[in-house]
């Protein structure tokens, strides 16, 4: 009883741990004054936000934009290499097990300077084009592995079975192995987007002057100075968090039944 | 297994891809490591191993011991909350909200979760006001080693929570109450039993959480003060204010052999204990 109590304390502070910041943010996203006495319930922040704040704005749409088409592509590679990574054997498997391995391990910063290095030195201008470059390579191994995870309780008798009826590969790839692929695929899709959305370490590095995706945007606010309007954000962005993860778990169970 | 032919067409884009811009890239940052600094940034094409003289300088030894301690420091301390939260959590009815709890502040954007500490104990935060308003001087509470060890401390428990709950919801509690039965006191039944069988999900925990912290760069420099920057802080430094790129790219090249040599420790320990299992 003692051991049970002790882990349900230990929970029960580290709730508090996670969300005391954040529950900080929500009240105060409603404060009418700039600093943190309470001044009344105000919705200006919000005002601001919505109104008169239209670089976040831009900035917020080149996320989404690059969120889309990153995971997009890096979920078409992944899924494939999965594929073959699981099913086929070729010249070059030990070397891909390798490089698709490293760059889940290896601290942001350094894939952040490489490519840096590598854009700068081909001089390939940075911009939009560089930070989707980034973003889909960091994708890349997520959905492979969580692919790859699909993989292995995947029945392959099934996709024999396709071919002994004689299915073309290509018939085998589109009517049998994506369809019963397709709950890992949405992971690893969605799991790309949200990763997508919140990197900042790698972005700050290949965006270059001009581009600025949302996680940058809210670096400079709070590196010059805190403003009231991140507090104002930030509900919306745990908001919309919330209720994107709800409703992923009701797509994933429609599309899984 | 099928033909070598499909396999082709189905591993080419990812290696391709993965080749160009992530092996490619690394090897230049080695190469750009050993190449002489130029007058505009940049580098010139002349051998030199300027890029690795910092060993020579306090204040880098001084970053890298601020990295390991903080580092160290940070993942012992996420490891430890984590194990008994995901204990709680395995052997609860509501495992999946429980998990669900733990995952909503994890996917809220990582900036903004830095953000909410500064706003909680800033100079000018909630906490500092409190204190002024209860008739007490207003203390620092950011800018310094402490607050760099509390918000990675907050940032990777997650990833730690999350192995750990994987590992121990497949141990067997039946195994306890065994090891109680045949004489072993409570506490030791846990340490002998329950924690040679969660290694896996330790082991995993620890690097989930000791790699990103050892390449962390916006924690120190949002949160952290002149005493308390770290590597990722130096690198950026040395890229983009100092412009000295080979420096930047010995200290990256040196980071990522830390990183892999620290993997590959941890994983074979991992293996070498496996086998040894009762």
């Amino acid at each position: 009883m003692n051991k049970k109590n002790f882990s349900l304390n230990m929970f029960i502070l580290t709730l508090i741990f996670l969300y005391l910041p954040l529950v900080v943010l929500i009240v105060q996203s409603f404060n009418s004054g700039k600093g943190v006495a309470w001044d009344g319930f105000s919705l200006k922040w919000y005002d601001e936000l919505f109104n008169h704040s239209a670089r976040l704005w831009k900035s917020f749409r080149y996320s989404i934009l690059i969120a889309l088409t990153s995971s997009v592509i890096s979920t078409a590679i992944g899924t494939l290499g999965a594929i073959s990574l699981q099913w086929y054997s070729f010249k070059h498997k030990k070397y891909l097990r390798v490089i698709s391995y490293l760059p889940l391990v290896l601290p942001d910063i350094i894939m952040g300077v490489s490519l840096l290095i590598l854009f700068t030195s081909i001089k390939f201008k940075l911009g939009l084009m560089t930070i989707f470059l980034a973003h889909t390579t960091f994708n890349i191994p997520f959905v492979l592995f969580i692919v790859l995870s699909r993989l292995h309780d995947f029945d392959y008798s099934i996709v024999e079975a396709a071919y002994d009826l004689g299915a073309t590969e290509k018939q085998a790839l589109t009517k049998v192995i994506l369809p019963n692929l397709m709950p890992g695929i949405i992971s690893g899709l969605l799991m790309s987007i949200t990763l997508s959305l919140d990197d900042f370490v790698i972005t700050f590095f290949v965006a270059g002057p001009g581009s600025s995706t949302l996680p940058l945007h809210i670096y400079s606010m709070i590196k010059f100075g805190v403003s009231p309007i991140i507090n104002a954000l930030s509900v919306i962005l745990i908001a919309g968090t919330i209720a994107l993860a709800m409703s992923t778990k009701k797509i994933q169970k429609y599309m899984v039944s | 297994m099928k033909n070598q032919r499909s396999g082709l067409v189905y591993s080419t884009p990812i290696t391709l891809w993965l080749t160009l811009l992530f092996v490619a890239p690394t090897l230049i940052v080695v190469i750009y490591s050993f190449l002489k600094k130029g007058i505009y940034g940049g580098v010139e094409w002349i051998f030199s191993v300027d890029g690795y003289n910092f060993f020579s300088s306090s204040y880098f030894l001084k970053v890298v011991w601020n990295t390991v301690e903080i580092s160290v420091i940070a993942t012992v301390i996420t490891v430890l909350i984590a194990i008994p939260t995901a204990l709680y959590i395995a052997t609860s009815k509501y495992k999946n909200f429980l998990l669900f709890l733990i995952i909503i502040p994890f996917w809220t954007n990582f900036l903004i979760r830095i953000y909410s500490w500064i706003a909680l104990l800033g100079n000018n935060g909630l906490l500092n006001n409190l204190l002024i308003k209860l008739g007490f001087e207003p203390h620092q509470f950011i800018y310094n080693k402490f607050a760099v060890i509390l918000v990675s401390v907050y940032a990777y428990l997650p990833y730690a929570i999350l192995p750990l709950y994987s590992a121990i919801e497949k141990f067997d509690f039946a195994i306890i109450d065994a090891a109680r039965d045949l004489g072993a006191s409570k506490m030791k039944a846990y340490i002998k039993t329950f924690l040679p069988n969660i290694k896996p999900g330790v082991i995993t925990a620890t690097l989930f959480t000791f790699i990103p912290a050892l390449g962390s760069y916006a924690i120190p420099k949002l949160v952290g003060g002149n005493d308390s920057q770290m590597l990722g802080n130096i690198i950026a430094r040395e890229l983009t204010i100092t412009r000295n790129w080979p420096k930047a790219a010995a200290i990256s090249t040196i980071l990522t052999i830390i990183t892999v040599v620290f993997i590959v420790i941890l994983s074979k320990y991992d293996k070498d204990h496996k086998g040894g299992k009762v």
